[in-house]
């Protein structure tokens, strides 16, 4: 085991490439197994943040019988400090549509719809053009797919999948309770793939190239690339495409401004690491390397000195305290007493030991919330308070 | 036959069928996991995580409510993780509650009340969130007062009033901490589509939801000296008032119950039955009109299916939601408004009382009936027909108020004149009870036979079944009924207002020919009415119906029509069904409302 690992930029996601027509049709002639098998040993992993087995997903959607199966693309990017699935579906849109309608052929599916952030409405037209433009060709082939932007309304909550099931139905945008999961009970109660946009992205290059050329790169248990939106302080914010699996202290080196303190990963519901554990951390999924791994829906954001980590948690907990959905007790009141609990602390109307009983109501927010979001919300609180405790209190 | 499956609770195994939920299997194998958003009569949301356990091997916990058993499953319902995270829950509960429990309605019958005292949160460690938010409490309404202070966000009277009562009148908005049950644009209760039904009441675990009570305007009245208290009960109160006083789900105390309103100081006691068979007398006559000017007469203007008027909530869900078809509800007035009609009239004028000085008061299970006292167009008497309802829930507090032993009273009787009841009064009470009671009279009164049925017993419309369907084919009718000969006489009865609305629906597009239904608003009929004892559930509800259909084996009398204060009220003051007396007194009409 190795951490000397190297930043490396790699060009799938965006590389221009006017070959979809080719991938498409060539990807449908073959058998869905074949195609199964070629995610599964990509080892893909979801890249909206959960890191879920995409070949796995496919899988057992495709095993559901039943008449009626759906393709939904997760567009509902809404994590504070990610950008990348807008620079997708406006740079690359034939990747994504092909994927989908791959993914149709893979389950059986002949309806697909692209869940599109309230906010990125200014995609709409576009994307419109491209679809109609790609439904055209799947016509001139025979395919028998269609695909559907449905607008989402601003809510951070609709990004969890069985909420943004709801939402679809026309109903209050809440999570479920799983089981049942998407593929046998999703959109409408039926069998349902739900990917990220970049998910959907990274397929295409897996149906063009083959699985290998992704499976080398990244290392073990967390393979290929992953595309990263990079803000804060840092002398160049974008989007970039990185190999999975580099240390934090690469990923600085090359994206610092020499003075960062720490960095979120993973967005607001993600963890923040300080600057003494920037060596320790790599970037992937559950990768035993030899500190933490952490895994990212790809939002990095680089603290410097300057910054008081009291606003910035502050600034997460607002955004959650109003961006929680509001149906299950340990997320909705959770986060109103973190809130209330850290200005409490601040201002010198509660000791610091009642820091100690908020981890430990982070931790049970944790335990108990009824949705992945819910469970993640708490996990920015406890990094900050673990490694900033000073800040909150002074 | 289903292979079972084969688990451990807390280190003891047990098997059981494929597909139980956690929170089954444990009541199974006698642990019990508290609860607080599930409810027996509601789908399961999973939203208040009280019921949190352990499953080896997951970092997680999972809620038992929502969880089905897995094979080889280890579950864990009081491990320390467990503990602490239920305790953080309620707690946090708790900080988001205006729990001021002392000046609570509901307080002694509070789940979360209960909560906190089973798992003693004795510390206010969080920071109280309630008081730093601005709530506002909805009194607009005659029935209903909504407390968002006290609410928990559970859901249950959101899932109450679109699965059990499909009115959608209460339902959920914003997000995060602004999350909240409110009504359509925030309007007030009074304003909305709400049906004063009363469910969502049933079905809170807290005090968010509790009818207005018009407990001191009683004791007011009682206290007056120059006014005449009198009181009528409704049915379905004698077998649910035993509950909130000490006694098993399903016990009759119709003796006791009177005896107490008379020590409570009602200067009468008498029974909202007597005019449940008024209007058996008045409804079935109205049907058998309705079908000779149909069937007869072909007048275009008479509209079968006749449906019943007897439960306020169902006529307002009619009003709102399928207002071209007020046409069909039978004009009848409900039997509360019956007897509150008749007592400022008829019993006035037997008693020889000033109807000024009478003050009317209903005991009824039922919060819609606060609002069809309300209702202006029920003046009829000259008066206000009745002043005051109260739930059955609110009759329980006056007596333990006033003192009363309640299970040491000796029973005693209705006073005379509106007090003499028959079994067919009594089954008003439970769902197809206004059914059978009608026709257990109009088949006698058009062929002259009882009912084809053992021991008058109308098995089809009886039980808990959402929509029920019976038909009778009339054979050798009396000679003025002829026309009625074979013909089968089609009925349906529809109970919880989703059930109504399907049958509606069904009438609606044409496929339903039925003659005469029976709606009533609430599951189960009146037994389980918004203003019966909390907690309310599938089995408690089966249990009051038993005790409402062994009231009726037990009366002498079983038929309206053979009710001797009915037959003199006719003789007396009324002359005959449909009168014009009754019309004036008796009879209604209803209002088209709009859905917002």
């Amino acid at each position: 085991m190795t951490t000397s690992y190297q930043l490396k930029r790699v060009d799938f996601i965006f590389k221009n490439e006017n070959d979809w027509e080719d991938v498409l049709s060539k990807s449908i002639s073959k058998p869905p197994q074949e195609l199964i098998n070629e995610l599964i040993s990509s080892e893909l992993k979801g890249r909206g943040g959960a890191g879920f087995p995409t070949g796995l997903k496919w899988k057992l959607s495709s095993e559901a019988v039943d008449d009626t199966k759906y393709v939904i693309c997760n567009a509902d990017e809404g994590e504070p400090g990610t950008f990348k699935d807008r620079e997708i579906l406006s740079r690359v849109p034939f990747k994504v549509l092909t994927a989908m309608a791959v993914c149709g052929h893979v389950i059986g599916s002949k309806e697909g719809y692209i869940y599109l952030r309230g906010e990125y409405f200014f995609l709409q037209p576009e994307l419109n053009k491209a679809i109609s433009e790609f439904e055209y060709y799947c016509k001139e082939i025979n395919l028998d797919f269609k695909i559907r932007i449905f607008m989402g309304s601003g809510a951070y909550i609709c990004g969890e999948e069985t909420a943004l099931f709801e939402s679809m139905e026309g109903k209050r945008g809440e999570p479920r309770n799983k089981p049942p999961y998407p593929s046998s009970y999703g959109y409408m109660g039926k069998p349902t793939v739900i990917n990220n946009v970049e998910t959907l992205a990274h397929t295409f290059t897996i149906f063009k190239y083959g699985a290998k050329r992704f499976y080398d790169l990244g290392v073990q248990y967390s393979r290929g690339s992953k595309l990263f939106s990079v803000s804060g302080d840092t002398p160049k914010p974008g989007i970039y495409e990185l190999e999975l699996g580099m240390s934090l202290a690469d990923f600085v080196d090359e994206f610092g401004d020499g003075d960062t303190k720490a960095v979120q990963v993973g967005g607001a519901s993600g963890f923040l690491v300080p600057r003494k554990r920037f060596n320790e951390t790599a970037i992937g999924f559950q990768g035993k390397l030899t500190g933490i791994s952490l895994p990212t829906g790809g939002s990095m954001m680089l603290f410097n000195s300057s910054r008081s980590m009291f606003n910035v948690i502050d600034n997460y907990l607002e955004f959650f305290r109003e961006e929680s959905c509001g149906q299950c007790t340990p997320c909705r009141v959770g986060c109103q007493q973190l809130l209330s609990g850290i200005k409490a602390v601040k201002r010198g109307e509660k000791n610091a030991q009642y820091l100690d009983k908020l981890m430990r109501l982070a931790e049970t927010m944790q335990y108990t919330a009824k949705c992945g979001l819910g469970q993640s919300v708490a996990n920015s609180f406890s990094s900050i308070v673990e490694n900033f405790r000073e800040e909150m209190i002074y | 036959m289903t292979k079972k499956i084969k688990i451990s609770i807390n280190g003891v195994s047990v098997e059981i069928e494929p597909g139980t939920t956690i929170l089954d299997a444990a009541l199974q194998a006698g642990v019990i996991i508290p609860t607080l958003c599930y409810h027996k009569d509601l789908c399961v949301a999973g939203n208040c995580r009280v019921c949190v356990i352990e499953v080896a091997g997951q970092k997680r916990l999972a809620v038992a409510c929502a969880t089905p058993c897995e094979e080889g499953m280890e579950i864990l319902t009081n491990s320390l993780k467990v503990r602490n995270s239920r305790k953080h829950i309620i707690e946090l509960l708790l900080s988001e509650h205006n729990a001021d429990c002392t000046r609570c309605y509901k307080n002694g019958n509070c789940e979360l009340q209960y909560l906190a005292s089973e798992f003693k949160i004795m510390t206010q460690d969080f920071i109280q969130l309630a008081p730093l938010k601005k709530y506002t409490i909805d009194m607009f309404s005659p029935s209903i007062v909504k407390d968002d202070s006290k609410c928990i966000r559970c859901q249950r009277c959101v899932r109450t009033c679109v699965e059990l009562q499909g009115v959608n009148a209460l339902t959920v908005a914003h997000k995060g901490d602004h999350m909240k049950i409110t009504t359509f644009f925030e309007k007030a209760m009074s304003d909305v589509v709400c049906t004063n039904c009363g469910q969502c009441i049933n079905h809170c675990p807290t005090g968010a939801l509790v009818e207005k009570n018009y407990i001191e305007e009683v004791w007011d009245a009682i206290a007056d000296k120059t006014k005449h208290v009198i009181v009528q009960t409704a049915p379905a109160v004698r077998v649910g008032l035993g509950e909130e006083l000490g006694f098993e789900p399903g016990t009759r105390v119709t003796g006791k119950m009177v005896a107490a309103l008379k020590r409570l100081g009602f200067d009468a006691v008498m029974d909202t039955d007597f005019t449940a068979d008024l209007t058996i007398m008045e409804e079935g006559t109205e049907l058998l009109t309705r079908l000779k000017k149909v069937l007869v007469d072909h007048d275009p203007e008479v509209k079968l299916p006749m449906a019943t008027s007897c439960s306020p909530g169902w006529i307002k869900y009619i009003e709102h939601m399928f207002p071209n078809y007020l046409d069909h509800l039978s004009t009848c007035k409900s039997p509360q408004q019956m007897f509150g009609a008749l007592a400022k009239t008829y019993y006035a004028k037997a008693r020889n009382l000033d109807p000024d000085k009478i003050v009317s008061v209903s005991i009824m299970p039922c919060t819609a009936k606060k609002f069809e006292a309300a209702r202006p167009e029920m003046h009829d008497s000259g008066y206000r027909d009745v002043d005051y309802v109260l739930t059955t829930r609110e009759l329980a507090i006056m007596i333990k108020q006033a003192g009363i032993d309640f299970m040491k009273l000796e029973d005693m009787h209705y006073d005379r004149l509106m007090g003499e009841s028959t079994g067919a009064g009594v089954i008003f009470g439970a769902t197809g009870g206004v059914m059978e009671a009608a026709l257990r009279t109009a088949y006698e009164l058009v062929t002259g036979r009882e009912v084809p049925f053992e021991n008058l017993n109308i098995a089809p419309v009886r039980g808990m079944e959402g929509v029920k369907e019976a038909s009778i084919i009339i054979e050798n009718p009396l000679k003025e009924w002829a026309f009625l000969e074979g013909v089968e006489l089609k009925c349906a009865v529809a109970h919880g207002l989703v059930n109504a609305g399907k049958v509606m629906e069904a009438i609606r597009s044409g496929q339903a020919s039925y003659h005469f239904i029976e709606f009533m608003a609430c599951p189960g009929g009146c037994l389980g009415g918004g203003g019966q004892p909390i907690p309310t559930s599938p089995e408690i509800r089966r249990k009051r119906a038993e005790a409402i259909y062994a009231e009726d084996a037990g009366m002498p009398i079983r038929k309206s029509h053979q009710n001797p204060e009915i037959i003199k009220i006719y003789k007396d003051f009324l002359d005959h069904p449909n009168s014009e007396k009754s019309h004036h007194l008796l009879h209604t009409h209803y209002t088209s409302r709009e859905r917002f």
